[in-house]
């Protein structure tokens, strides 16, 4: 006998695959983010650094709003990536990727940033010293020495990723099967009579999964921190 | 060979520094903190860019206002160390090592990795992570880190300014090593004259970011002007001085050098061996003519060569002695009444050289080549 319904299955899973492309596709742009705002100086700073932090006390409602004018097949970008590309965002499972990835970015680009500035910057400048270029530097020493924030800043964000529900369901709308997430499952049910035992048996598994990705975190950070010697 | 002229303003005062060094051997920056000595070195390295000037390591121009050439850190190979090590946390001492190492074309490695090892006594410690070793052994493996990077030029930013003195005294022979073992030149950055005395074979010393006097750790200790940058308690010369013979029943070695010879309690160095003396001033009489009748065994012939007032009762006397010069630090008085005066010929008496047996100084002993007074 299974555990999970059918429905169940599917909201789990399509949220996994929601929070894992929206984290896959943010991370490289949110450590170059975090590299660069932690390590240099330069006019627009604060701009950059304000924008990264929009999605953080924007309503996430505001912030699906947004992507729904600019990302729709009628919008600037999405109409020009549905006439050039025939890529649809708007009420797909992509489209939730990339509402939940703006939402998240900025608690990845958070966590990565403080361990960049913790790295002493006399490393890198040995590592000059002993013939490492830029790219050289970075893959040498930088990500290895932020790999903890790195990974506890993934999988943060990936639960918050797991659980937006505003700009997803502003963007996307609530489609079974397609954009039709947990939070938005639980949502759906509770608007339904007799829905009350769905929808708590999905808040169940929304709260085990988010334990998880909380303790995995802080397993994987320690193990990480073992590892590149900082324990 | 490095010639090197640059200026560089630095908030109060302007960096100003021109000098040139040897093939091999070590170059000591010497000045007290804040004169400007780091930022040298960091010029030299490439991690600083000078206002103007020029930066040459043999045919190789590494930095040129006017030609605007300005070769990026990482194309210097230049070897440095830092004061605070700068291993790399997350590689254990073996990566380290290799770091440097690996980014350098195989055909143009000359110095190989196994030697370095056993130079730096580092065998045991290639499998350990920086965060468990002392700061001396951290220290030896940035040395190492530096030389497999095969440098031009190897650099060194107050090596031991973070070192209490048993670490010091542990890691000045692997230094001596460096020097006498590794044709590679070493600038070295100092504010301690006992690391200069005892490592440098060219001493530069830097006041206000400023050169005050430059040339052989002999001549320049020998100056009377400069006492007061070199630390006027520290005052006195230096001399090198080779192993005559030794006198075993009395337990005295002789020592000789090209103004005489002196005698001194025996040390643990074979015939033939160079020595260097740190004779401070105030261990050092002037008398006008041989003495008999006293204990004191050492009486060289000597020529005042310059007097100078060195405090409110004293005098410093630079004596020449052979090739080389001692200073004495007597009494205003007595420069009046021997009637000491450049070209006057007396006799110096040294008292009480004494060899540090193996306390502090124990590690010199054995490997290096330079004893303390």
């Amino acid at each position: 006998m299974d555990i999970l319904t059918p429905m169940e299955t599917t909201a789990l899973l399509l949220s996994l695959r929601v929070a894992g492309v929206a984290i896959a596709l943010g991370l490289p742009a949110a450590v170059l983010t975090a590299w660069v705002l932690g390590r240099y100086s330069f006019p627009g700073k604060t701009l950059l650094d304000g924008l990264v932090h929009l999605p953080l006390v924007l309503p996430p409602v505001v912030t699906g709003y947004i992507l729904l004018v600019t990302m729709g097949t009628k919008g600037v970008v999405g109409g020009w990536l549905y006439q050039t590309f025939g890529i649809k965002l708007i009420f797909t499972a992509e489209g939730a990727s990339l509402a939940v990835a703006v939402t998240s970015f900025p608690l990845m680009v958070r966590a990565i940033r403080l361990s960049v500035e913790a790295i002493d910057g006399g490393l890198e400048a040995a590592a000059r010293t002993l013939g490492a270029g830029p790219v050289d530097r970075f893959f040498t020493i930088l990500l290895p020495l932020m790999a903890p924030g790195l990974l506890s800043g993934a999988i943060v964000a990936f639960a918050a990723a797991m659980g937006e529900f505003g700009a997803v369901i502003t963007f996307v709308s609530n489609i079974p099967g397609k954009t039709q997430t947990l939070p938005l499952a639980i949502y759906a049910a509770t608007q339904e009579p007799g829905g009350d035992a769905v929808a708590a048996r999905l808040a169940a598994i929304s709260f085990a999964v988010a334990l998880l990705a909380l303790m995995l975190s802080e397993f994987l950070a320690n193990r990480v921190r073992r590892l590149i010697g900082q324990l | 060979m490095l010639d090197l002229q640059i200026r560089q303003r630095l908030g109060a005062f302007t960096l100003d520094i021109a000098f040139t060094a040897k093939e091999r051997g070590v170059t000591a920056l010497f000045g007290r903190s804040g004169s400007g000595k780091t930022s040298v070195i960091n010029a030299i390295a490439g991690l600083a860019r000078p206002d103007e000037g020029h930066i040459r390591v043999g045919d190789t121009v590494f930095f040129d206002s006017a030609r605007r050439i300005n070769i990026p850190v990482e194309k210097r190979r230049i070897g440095y160390v830092f004061q605070d090590a700068r291993l790399f946390p997350h590689m254990t001492v073996r990566s380290n090592l290799e770091y440097g190492l690996r980014r350098v074309p195989a055909v143009e490695r000359r110095i190989a990795f196994g030697p370095v090892v056993e130079l730096l006594g580092l065998g045991h410690l290639l499998d350990r992570r920086p965060r468990g070793l002392s700061g001396g052994e951290k220290q030896r493996v940035a040395f190492g880190r530096a030389l497999l990077a095969q440098p031009r030029l190897l650099l060194m930013d107050e090596p031991m300014a973070s070192l209490d003195s048993a670490r010091k005294a542990e890691i000045m022979p692997y230094i001596e090593r460096l020097r006498d073992e590794m044709n590679i030149p070493i600038v070295m950055v100092s504010h301690a004259l006992d690391e200069v005395v005892r490592l440098a074979t060219t001493m530069v010393l830097i006041a206000e970011g400023r050169v005050r006097a430059s040339g052989p750790v002999g001549t320049v200790m020998g100056r009377l002007d400069l006492s007061a940058a070199t630390g006027a308690r520290d005052a006195g010369a230096v001399l090198d001085l080779t192993v005559e013979h030794h006198v075993p029943e009395d337990g005295l070695s002789v020592l000789a050098f090209d103004g005489g010879r002196l005698t001194v309690p025996q040390i643990d160095r074979a015939p033939g061996a160079a020595v260097r003396l740190h004779i401070h001033a105030r261990d050092v009489i002037v008398a006008l003519h041989p003495l008999t009748g006293v204990s004191l065994r050492n009486a060289l012939a000597a020529t005042v060569v310059e007097v100078a007032e060195s405090g409110p009762s004293s005098a410093d006397v630079r004596l020449a002695v052979g090739g080389s010069f001692l200073i004495a630090r007597i009494t205003r008085a007595a420069v009046r009444e021997l009637g000491l005066a450049h070209g006057r010929e007396v006799v110096a008496l040294v008292k009480g050289i004494a060899f540090e047996p193996d306390s502090s100084g124990a590690a010199s002993d054995r490997s290096g080549r330079v004893v303390d007074v």
